[in-house]
């Protein structure tokens, strides 16, 4: 007896939407074997994980604050990877974004009565679009990929920021050390609930959600960017241009990632400082294949990273398990993820073994 | 209004703790939480907090916790809240990079005691603390000015704030205290941890013509290099030696224990001040590692350094220091005090190579 996997000829919607949900319980199912492995008791741990972060003081509001930067950029993300537009640079996106955003609020530093924060939102949007700009550029005139050279420009920004916050921008009153000065009140993010971290960040995060599922489910440009990722000649004979597909995907990507970018310096960071770079950009990836390239998809996905991050801090804190239980958990979920999506093109078929002739 | 969200914070604080006291109550159980930046597995510098934390969890029998790991932005925050809200009455945060989210935090919880490493923000129930580093960085200096060929020591810098120049100074002092002519050529990698970048920058240094590499990163990647290429290296904030036997010549090594065990002592007396505390080898918080792969003379003097220090017969920032382009930065017979040093933002003459701008 063997396991063949024979081609399904049109992709399964069953597994489309099954697979994500088939990864987490494997996921699952492995961290239990991990932690019985480890001499923890396994439904315990997985309670502490999973459960204990969502019952904690503040849990929801801290998996809303941690999720919406990721779920903003992801929701970039996969518009253009739907057109086939890969961006892999959100991350610098994300950094530009918090510089210009940064600029804006040290510029009018001094002013009190003014929202400086409404000032900063579209300061962090173009930020993070000019870094998206760069690769559609290159891509469009010399055919450059754009995931070499969105990822190399997260470099560059994250040596921008260094050269920020230890040059010009750095703290006068903070005795040298790298970073700005604490951004002021009329330039953070409102608090939206007392007692939590909830700011207007997280409203932005659910509302371009709706806009994009508008955008994807409801818009003729949603349709181009679908068809121009599943068969470009099509597109191509249907005239829509692949070359403004890929300016709008880097633009759009490189944007709202520019806008997590202002958002968390806006709120929960409060000033540059260069530990702002946390790879969000990357982990929006796992989050955009996770939600299926869906804005809702994306919402879900981009809770569940965040609740593994919150869950990870906690099973240190209650179990003593070390910090590398969070990358473990995301790198597991992504490796079924990858493995169970070969469902939707692919079945697995039973094939009973042949008696040889003797 | 502000009254007002200031009684529910606490109240909700109260809140929050009041169970938790009713079961910790009857176990007698006192809980500390530590914040590290780093893995404890760097086996530098968030290692020896860590070994700090378990000599005070044996010295005292109290229970703690650790989070490593933790970035120094939005996270810190919500790390050092949770570990407020599970019961821990005192709580350490170790790297610079926490002190906004401890003082937020410390606002919050009037009742739990906060400690704060190398930063500068305090509160009524917050306290910093951290090591005279730079002590160790004069003695490394002496031993490397006396066993440098070259007379160049290469330097692998982490992020260029006070802390890491002052060390960089002290240890230039040193150096030419033996040997006026010595230099320091330097690189810095922005970042406390990465052992890549850590092994590529000693690697460099070296083929510029160093023969000792000194380094204020936490991996022992640096020394492994040196080792390698037959040459000698100073470990950092722990004792590296079993990572490179034949090559490791001293290292600082940070003491937390005793302040922990204080600390601790002191918040489960209910006699806890805040303050701030800086101590170096006379208050035992900074040790050397034994000094090895060395001559006879070598030790002799760095053993020398190490008491004159310690008696205070050595001042390592007295007059005459002329800064990096020769001009007199420090007046002979004038010494630093400690806000001077604690705020350090120039490299002194013999140090090569411009602070990352």
């Amino acid at each position: 007896m063997r396991l063949e996997i024979v081609p399904r000829g049109e992709r399964s919607r069953l597994w489309a939407y099954g697979s994500p949900i088939l990864a987490i319980a494997l996921t699952l199912l492995t961290t239990l074997m991990i932690f019985a492995v480890l001499g923890k008791d396994p439904l315990e741990s997985l309670r502490v994980m999973w459960i204990d972060p969502l019952t904690a003081r503040r849990g929801i509001s801290e998996l809303f604050v941690k999720g919406a930067p990721i779920i903003m950029i992801a929701v970039g993300l996969s518009l253009g990877f739907r057109a086939n537009v890969w961006n892999i640079g959100a991350e610098g996106q994300y950094v530009m974004g918090a510089i210009f955003a940064t600029g804006v609020a040290l510029y009018f530093y001094d002013v009190e009565t003014f929202p400086v924060w409404v000032l900063m939102i579209p300061a962090g949007i173009l930020g993070g679009m000019v870094w998206g700009a760069i690769p559609a550029f290159l891509k469009t005139q010399f055919n450059a990929s754009e995931i070499l050279t969105s990822l190399m420009l997260t470099y560059v920004a994250n040596l921008a920021l260094l050269y920020l916050v230890v040059g010009p921008w750095k703290d006068p009153e903070g005795y040298g050390f790298p970073q700005t000065r604490l951004l002021t009140a009329a330039a953070s993010s409102p608090h939206l609930i007392p007692g939590t971290r909830i700011h207007l960040g997280v409203v932005a995060a659910v509302i371009i959600v709706i806009l994009g599922w508008f955008l994807l489910s409801k818009s003729l440009l949603g349709f181009k960017l679908k068809v121009a990722g599943q068969a470009p000649r099509a597109a191509a004979y249907a005239g829509f241009s692949t070359k403004s597909l890929t300016w709008l995907s880097l633009l759009v990507g490189g944007g709202l990632s520019g806008l997590a970018g202002m958002f968390e310096v806006a709120g929960p960071i409060g000033q540059l400082t260069p530990a702002l770079p946390t790879g969000y950009g990357f982990t929006a990836i796992i989050v955009a294949f996770l939600g299926r390239l869906h804005p809702v998809g994306v919402f879900f996905g981009g809770l569940v990273l965040a609740l593994s991050y919150l869950g990870g801090e906690k099973a240190q804190i209650a179990l003593g398990l070390p910090a590398a239980v969070t990358k473990i958990n995301q790198g597991i979920l992504l490796f079924y993820l990858l493995g169970c999506d070969l469902l939707i093109r692919y079945r697995l078929r039973v094939v009973p073994s042949k008696r040889r002739a003797a | 209004m502000l009254i007002k969200r200031r009684t529910f914070l606490k109240a909700g604080a109260a809140a929050g703790t009041l169970p938790l006291l009713g079961k910790t109550a009857a176990a007698d159980e006192f809980k500390a939480g530590y914040v590290y930046v780093g893995p404890i597995g760097d086996f530098g510098y968030s290692y020896q907090h860590d070994q700090g934390r378990l000599a005070a969890d044996k010295a005292l029998g109290v229970k703690s916790t650790y989070v490593e790991k933790v970035p120094e932005g939005a996270d810190a925050e919500r790390v050092i809240r949770s570990l407020a809200d599970d019961g821990h009455k005192i709580i350490f945060t170790t790297s610079f990079g926490f002190m906004d989210a401890t003082l937020k935090v410390a606002r919050d919880y009037p009742d739990i005691y906060f400690e704060h490493a190398t930063g500068y923000k305090r509160a009524d129930n917050m306290a910093t603390y951290n090591i005279r580093f730079y002590e160790g960085r004069y003695i490394q200096g002496v031993i490397a000015g006396m066993m440098s060929k070259a007379g160049v020591v290469g330097y692998i810098g982490s992020i260029p704030i006070p802390e890491v120049i002052m060390g960089m100074n002290a240890f230039i002092l040193g150096m030419r205290s033996v040997n006026p002519q010595g230099k320091i050529k330097q690189v810095f990698i922005n970042s406390w941890y990465d052992p890549g970048k850590e092994a590529d920058a000693a690697k460099a240094l070296l083929d510029q013509g160093a023969d000792i590499v000194a380094q204020h990163t936490d991996s022992p990647a640096p020394l492994q290099v040196a080792a390698e290429r037959g040459l000698k290296g100073f470990g950092q904030a722990s004792d590296m030696i079993k990572f490179a036997p034949n090559a490791q010549l001293t290292s600082s090594i940070d003491q937390w224990d005793n302040y922990y065990i204080d600390r601790t002592k002191a918040a489960m007396d209910g006699t806890w001040k805040t303050g701030d505390t800086w101590g170096g080898l006379k208050a035992g918080m900074l040790k050397m590692a034994n000094y090895a792969n060395m001559p006879d003379d070598v030790r002799k003097a760095a053993i020398a350094t190490e008491q004159g220090i310690r008696d205070g017969k050595i001042v390592i920032f007295k007059g005459p220091i002329n800064a990096q382009d020769g001009s007199a930065k420090v007046a002979a017979g004038q010494t630093l005090n400690d806000g001077d040093i604690a705020s350090m933002n120039w490299l002194a003459e013999g140090v090569e190579g411009d602070l990352p701008k």
